[in-house]
């Protein structure tokens, strides 16, 4: 039987995974919920981003903040131009297309980065305190990008709810042709959408690099479970997906300390596959 | 384009089995064979695509039917004819779960889309999990039977995989021929266009979804079997998850998801472009083949949207895009 | 020169031809109806109007602007404020950031004070429902938020498109007082109609709309003892 401690070890972890988990649901769920497109590459350009930190911090010596500001920006010009060079051309055809589109930016992010920097694994090494609640061990370095994520996410609120662009976006997430009608021009809507959307995967990537190391198919790890947290949640549904990503990442964590880690994200899939069946519209949904 | 291809097939058939006789390289006939098997897996994941139901999880399928063959053949010695006959069930199965439930809630689209994601990616997990047994992400090597053995599906020969991967293609044509003919075909065209409607003229949606599911994922896993057969070693990425079945997708989209030939082109196409990168690049610049090709693929999406066959028969009847 | 004029407009969606050679004006100030039967093409004209259907022969100017082919979010920046058919609210916003995307222009946001508070004048009942989802509204108050949020962008002429439609007869007399009282503000209104009577009883003049040709047209007055309006009332 396991120690009680390490299930509360894990179940905390969860939570503190879960808050950078929604970072990037809510990014991707944000792009979809506008512009009705899955960036199937989303995580790659995660992953883009934590290989700059690690660049910047462990090579070159840069603060951390100043790293994680750099991938913030990278990440906000890296959704500009997957939005100008890839969706904005595709934005009328089959959505067999797009989703082909963007898979094959994954193929080549993914090769490119293996190209430039080899299968290694990198890693940021930061010795920070950890701190011991009862016999929980806490460490400083998931304690903080919980917390940042957390921030972000309030962020995020107060721009989508109190500013004119945010609301425009979940304007537009709604009746794309009716906010046509109040004179907004939905292309410049997309094209902040995808700038925020990639913002968020920039400061996803400045918070994880100092959870994982990155190695090019890092994308196709946290890739796939991104995609199902949204649609758990409701493809679409911010709300729905923050709650998803708890959801997720409590069910990996414990799961992961029970069994291993790749059962853990064997059950969540299968938890989630299971969930789209009882819930299809997304755990959220309506009934009816 | 019906009538243009009669000739063309008739063409490829007539020089198709005199391919091995000219003394070819080992090499081309490799690779010859590699599209052949993945034609015919295109082909069996464009029975649901042409459908709507954009499967991106026919790893699992693949993977499936790769593995219980081979895992069959090294633990217990049975036949591949029996372990794919047990690949092809168990592969039914799967498919029939994963589609009632899609079918009766009316799972579609995007969201159709990532559960099959989901469901490719616990079958790559789920085999890299149970590394004890099936090898993790080091794969397994299929026991060789020293010579040749029908009874075990080895042979030392490619010709004699050459000519048995033809066949199964041409089985597949077939398949896909028989499906377009049938009444299936325009029930699903008219669930694809409008479910409710067709519900309402007495077509048995659920029915009609279920069975292509089945049909594909067990063409698939039949695929799978072959290709496993035929490299003698299988590997949880090269195999499931979502970089394979992505492949598979973007081959069929590339040559024509609507043609009988299109997946034929595609895998043509991009196994041809995907070697002759490896070839050029070489053991220096690791990954930039890869990079290339999945440059092109994007290019190809964005600019010809209805793929080869598909652009080229707008071509010929100078149809309106 | 008229406010908005359109002159041999032919327009259509694919094969079919929805409009042939229309020809309208509205001068500032004034009230007018497009009447007709049901798919006479009334929807698609304030489409093509709106800027949301390109048209394929014929010129549309607005205050001497054309603008013809102009893509909706420039029309909307000249001025034309669309009320579409069936509202088009945003279901899951509140009555405040429904109005609030109304003012999304530039210049509409700098007055967007003092058009909110003169729209919550003119509807107090969307004062009073301000944090209420627009999909929770009933049908009128519906009706009420989609002119307001038209209100806000400070247009020159507003467009609507069968504002009476799924409305309750009470609520549709209630409705037309409301477009009374905006146009007595001074807005130019182009109104699309199938109620024909009470439609002829607000504007100045009016237009029959028939199988995409214009057939008739003239002051309102004239035209309500004409023979359609009686049967149109008949028919009710």
């Amino acid at each position: 039987m396991i120690d009680p401690i390490f299930l509360a070890e894990a179940a905390i972890n969860g939570i503190l995974l879960g808050g950078v988990l929604a970072l990037l649901a809510l990014g991707l769920n944000l792009i979809f919920g506008v512009i009705d497109i899955v960036w199937i590459a989303y995580v790659d350009l995660v992953m883009l981003c934590m290989y700059l930190v690690y660049f910047l911090v462990q090579v070159y010596g840069w603060p951390v903040w100043a790293g994680g500001l750099a991938a913030v920006a990278l990440g906000a010009a890296l959704g500009i131009a997957v939005h100008l060079l890839i969706i904005s051309p595709i934005l009328g055809s089959a959505p067999i297309n797009q989703l082909l589109a963007t898979g094959g930016l994954l193929f080549f992010l993914q090769s490119f980065a293996t190209f430039l920097w080899t299968t290694d694994h990198r890693s940021v090494r930061l010795s920070l305190p950890s701190y011991d609640l009862g016999g929980i061990f806490l460490p400083l370095t998931r304690v903080i990008p919980f917390a940042i994520s957390i921030l972000a996410l309030v962020a995020l609120y107060l721009f989508l709810t109190r500013t004119f662009v945010g609301t425009a976006i979940r304007a537009v997430s709604q009746d794309r042709e009716a906010m046509g009608l109040m004179g907004a021009n939905p292309h410049r809507i997309y094209l902040v959408t995808s700038a925020v959307g990639g913002l968020m995967a920039g400061l996803a990537g400045a918070l994880l690099i100092f959870l994982y190391s990155v190695h090019p198919f890092f994308g196709g790890q946290l890739g796939p479970l991104t995609f199902m947290i949204c649609v758990l949640g409701g493809l679409g549904n911010m709300v729905g997906a923050f709650v998803a990503s708890f959801i997720m990442s409590e069910i990996i964590s414990i799961a992961g300390v029970l069994w291993s880690t790749e059962m853990g994200y064997v059950i969540a899939f299968v938890v989630f596959i299971v969930m789209i069946f009882v819930r299809p519209g997304g755990i959220l949904a309506r009934r009816g | 384009m019906r009538r243009a291809l009669v000739p063309v097939l008739a063409a490829l058939l007539a020089l198709a089995p005199l391919v091995p006789m000219a003394g070819m390289k080992q090499y081309v006939l490799h690779v010859m064979i590699q599209i052949l098997i993945w034609s015919f897996i295109g082909g069996a994941w464009s029975l649901m695509g042409r459908f709507g139901l954009v499967s991106l999880g026919h790893g699992a399928f693949l993977g499936l039917g790769a593995y219980a063959t081979v895992l069959l053949w090294n633990f217990w010695a049975w036949s591949p004819w029996l372990g794919g006959g047990v690949a092809v069930v168990l592969t039914g199965i799967l498919a029939a779960v994963v589609a009632y439930p899609c079918s009766r809630f009316q799972v579609v689209g995007h969201y159709f889309g990532l559960v099959t994601l989901a469901v490719g990616e616990v079958i790559r997990l789920l085999i890299i999990a149970e590394r004890d047994w099936t090898g993790g992400s080091l794969g397994v090597s299929l026991k060789p039977v020293g010579g040749d053995s029908l009874w075990a599906l080895q042979f030392a020969d490619k010709r004699v995989f050459y000519y048995g991967a033809l066949a199964l293609w041409l089985a597949g044509l077939w398949v896909w021929h028989r499906v377009d003919r049938s009444m299936a075909r325009s029930a699903m065209e008219a669930i694809g266009e409008d479910e409710t409607a067709a519900a309402s003229v007495g077509i048995h949606v659920t029915r009609f979804k279920i069975a292509i599911t089945v049909l594909s994922a067990a063409l698939t896993a039949v695929g799978g079997v072959a290709y496993a057969q035929y490299i003698a070693y299988v590997n949880p990425d090269t195999l499931a998850g979502i970089g394979v079945s992505l492949r598979i997708v973007f081959a069929v989209v590339l040559g024509g998801m609507y043609s009988l030939l299109g997946p034929a082109v595609g895998a043509a196409l991009t196994i041809a472009l995907s070697e002759w990168l490896r070839i050029a690049f070489g053991l220096k610049l690791i990954g930039m083949a890869e990079t290339i090709y999945g440059f092109l693929l994007v290019v190809f999406i964005i600019f010809l949207p209805a793929g080869i066959v598909g652009s080229a028969g707008g071509l010929f009847r100078g149809a309106p895009r | 020169m008229s406010l908005l004029e359109l002159t041999g407009v032919t327009a259509g969606y694919g094969h079919f031809t929805a409009l042939w050679d229309v020809g309208l004006r509205v001068e500032r100030g004034e009230a007018v109806a497009v009447v007709g039967p049901n798919g006479a093409g009334k929807t698609t004209l304030l489409r093509v109007i709106s800027g949301v259907l390109p048209v394929r022969a014929g010129t549309h100017t607005f205050d001497g602007a054309a603008l013809a082919g102009r893509p909706a979010h420039e029309v909307v920046a000249h001025g034309i404020a669309h009320v579409p058919e069936g509202r088009r609210l945003f279901p899951l916003l509140t009555v405040a950031d429904n109005l609030k995307m109304g003012a999304y222009l530039g210049r509409a946001r700098k007055q967007y004070a003092e058009t909110l508070a003169r729209v919550y004048a003119l509807f107090p009942v969307l004062a009073e429902r301000r944090t209420q989802r627009a999909g929770s509204l009933s049908g009128g108050e519906q009706q009420m938020l989609a002119i307001g949020r038209a209100l806000m962008s400070c247009p020159r002429l507003i467009l609507l498109d069968e504002p009476s439609m799924g409305l309750a007869p009470v609520m549709v007399l209630r409705l037309f007082d409301l477009i009374r009282r905006v146009r007595e503000e001074g807005y130019t209104i182009l109104v699309v109609e199938q109620n024909v009577r009470q439609v002829l009883k607000l504007v100045d003049r009016a237009y029959l709309l028939e199988v995409g040709r214009i057939k008739m047209e003239g002051r309102a007055a004239e035209l309500s003892d004409q023979d359609f309006v009686r049967k149109a009332y008949v028919g009710l």
